[in-house]
């Protein structure tokens, strides 16, 4: 009951949570009135800032051992709507803000309008929809009510869409259409949940539907069909298999600094509310039975994206293939997880670590394999013979991404694995550890392919020599992603604040 | 039969319809259409739950109503987006499919379709 009486009152450092979604919900309108060249400099001067917020929220959570809360309006829920933030939300903000301004950065290249040449519709696009991307992010990782999370997720539709099919070339057109069809396909089904969960429970806060659903000695039937809809909506948008037919044309057509987001963070923020629904919203819910076939999913998905991801004969195919196999990963953690066991914990910092370092692992490698598109011409791998002494530093950043996706240290995906492997030994779920050792060795050989062919001795003609800032953006979120593997152990301390743990030991 | 009832059995089956058409359908523009049929059948369903008012033993709860108004605004946008989006295919390739392998129509066949 305290913890309730906490979830629902204003804490300190409340309001940094109302300025983190303002500041790009402002860039974005801005960018919109203002219009033209002036959408790059608003975007680019408002993601240091963004960046600062998610900082001191992440600070402010790890410092007071809590996670801040805002009541906006001063109206309590049920009414009225709360900003939360966990330890999970402040790494996932912070995480955001890197990549975002890090692709925005690398952006700079294409969709930049020097004060010379006529202003154009595809940067003024870019800049306002990659700022209309971030701020459906930043609700979904603060948002408190199921409701308002439909409307974060349908903002982060509409703009991610468009993104994939900026170019206009047909192949793209087909791509967005596809994603939004399957995206749509999951909010109506999300939404039709949080009818049913609402006309139970008459409210959709996050924290006060977890300790009403809890406090009924069964779960009604009605909590079970919106948890299966909504999840079974959300894993379209996150595009678990079988649900991932849309992602590899998406994200492999996109310009290289939308993939990069798109996959890094976009497919995230739906696992994210997945955790939020099972672990948060009915923890009752969440039985061995249920999440194995999650996690069944799950492995499904790290083989059958792994060995698609052989196969292909592009290079951003490939990536976009090995994001369908990482997403699986992320879904091994929820029978590890479940039921307040000595390894849950472990499991639970596992998941996070694959969230966080796929995130810098694969935008590095979407940006590195756009640069190597743009220097050749084209992306097949078949004829990357060379391209490795023409771009040393752009190989480098695909190589180290390719490390921590392997799971070999030090990168943040090794430590991501091994704390998952840890939990499923300790737990006597031998299967998901085979798998994950069999999606490590898969991972390997499809990095090898590229890799390889890019390190012989043959001379390339490429257009230009790729710019150095921008193969340097590449290089530092691989860095990132290599960097998290020696996070401290105070940094899973961060991971651990908030999580629901008191519900389930209940039981 | 209560009309409460009533409207509840036709936002189920307006769901189903919906549902069915979405994921059978292999055109864009029939999965478009299905789409809206599915949302008005959630919408139907949010109806019921505000004059259910479960929330705090109104007569009807204001609630529900008011995420009906969002959710057709966002229904309506994600419509207008899909349609544009088709549109555009059409123009650009001269058919409103996905199926990559699919002849292409003539204009004139596409723009009756």
């Amino acid at each position: 009951m305290l913890a309730m009486a906490l979830a629902l009152a204003t804490t300190g450092g409340g309001y940094l949570l109302v300025l983190a979604v303002i500041v790009p919900v402002i860039g974005m309108l801005l960018s919109l009135v203002v219009g033209g060249r002036h959408a790059e400099r608003i975007a680019l001067a408002l993601m240091p800032a963004g960046l600062g917020l998610s900082l001191a929220i992440a600070i402010e959570v790890w410092v007071t051992g809590q996670p801040l809360v805002y009541i906006l309006g001063g109206w309590k829920p049920p009414l009225g709507i709360a900003l939360r933030a966990d330890g999970f939300s402040a790494v996932m903000l912070v995480t955001a803000a890197l990549v975002i301004a890090a692709a925005g950065y690398f952006a700079r290249a294409s969709f930049s309008t020097p004060p010379e040449l006529a202003e154009k519709r595809a940067p003024l696009a870019f800049w306002t929809l990659l700022q209309g991307l971030w701020a459906a992010l930043t609700v979904v990782f603060l948002g408190g009510d199921l409701f308002n999370l439909f409307v974060a997720l349908e903002l982060l539709t509409f703009s991610a869409v468009p993104l994939v099919c900026l170019d206009g070339r047909p192949e793209t057109l087909a791509a967005a259409l596809r994603y939004l069809l399957f995206a749509l396909f999951g909010s109506v089904l999300y939404l039709l949940g949080t009818a049913l969960l609402y006309g139970s429970y008459g409210t959709l806060d996050i924290a006060l539907l977890a300790y009403r659903i809890s406090a009924e000695p069964v779960v009604a039937p009605a909590v079970c069909v919106a948890a299966g809809l909504m999840t079974a909506g959300l894993l379209a948008k996150a595009a678990l298999f079988p649900l991932h037919l849309w992602l590899p044309p998406a994200h492999a057509n996109a310009p290289a600094a939308a993939s990069a987001v798109l996959s890094a963070l976009v497919v995230k923020a739906s696992f994210f509310l997945i955790v939020r629904l099972w672990f948060d919203v009915m923890p009752g819910l969440a039985t061995q039975a249920v999440t194995t076939v999650l996690a069944t999913l799950g492995a499904a998905a790290i083989l059958f994206g792994s060995v698609l991801a052989l196969r292909q004969a592009r290079l951003k195919l490939l990536v976009a293939y090995s994001t369908v196999a990482q997403i699986g990963y992320l879904f091994l953690m929820f029978p590890l997880v479940t039921g307040g066991h000595p390894w849950s914990a472990e499991a639970w910092n596992g998941g996070v670590m694959q969230t966080l370092s796929h995130a810098f692992a694969k935008a590095a490698m979407f940006l590195a394999a756009g640069l190597v598109a743009e220097q050749l011409g084209h992306d097949r791998i078949a004829e990357l013979r060379g391209i490795g002494r023409a771009m040393p530093m752009t190989v480098f950043a695909f190589g180290l991404g390719g490390l921590s996706l392997m799971g070999l240290p030090p990168s943040g995906g090794f430590a991501a694995k091994w704390l998952l492997l840890q939990a499923s030994v300790e737990s006597g779920q031998w299967a998901w550890a085979v798998i994950m050792l069999a999606g490590g060795l898969l991972a390997g050989g499809y990095v090898y392919r590229v890799i390889a062919p890019t390190l012989a001795s043959a001379s390339v003609a490429v257009k230009a020599p790729a710019s150095r800032r921008r193969e340097g953006v590449a290089l530092a979120l691989a860095l990132g992603a290599v960097l998290l593997g020696f996070a401290p152990e105070g940094f899973f301390d961060l991971l651990q604040i908030g999580r629901p743990v008191a519900a389930v030991a209940l039981r | 039969m209560s009309a409460a009832t009533l409207a509840g059995l036709t936002g189920a089956a307006l769901v189903g319809f919906g549902l069915y058409g979405l994921l059978t359908d292999p055109h864009p523009l029939r999965k478009i259409l299905a789409f809206n049929i599915l949302g008005s059948g959630v919408f139907l369903l949010f109806g019921i739950i505000a004059r259910k008012g479960a929330a705090a033993g109104f007569t009807a709860d204001p609630v529900p109503q008011a995420m009906v108004i969002t959710g057709i605004v966002v229904a309506f946008s994600a419509t207008a987006l899909a349609v544009a989006l088709l549109l555009r295919l059409f123009q650009e390739t001269g058919r409103a499919t996905l199926d990559p392998d699919a002849s292409a129509k003539t204009p004139d066949a596409g723009a009756d379709g």
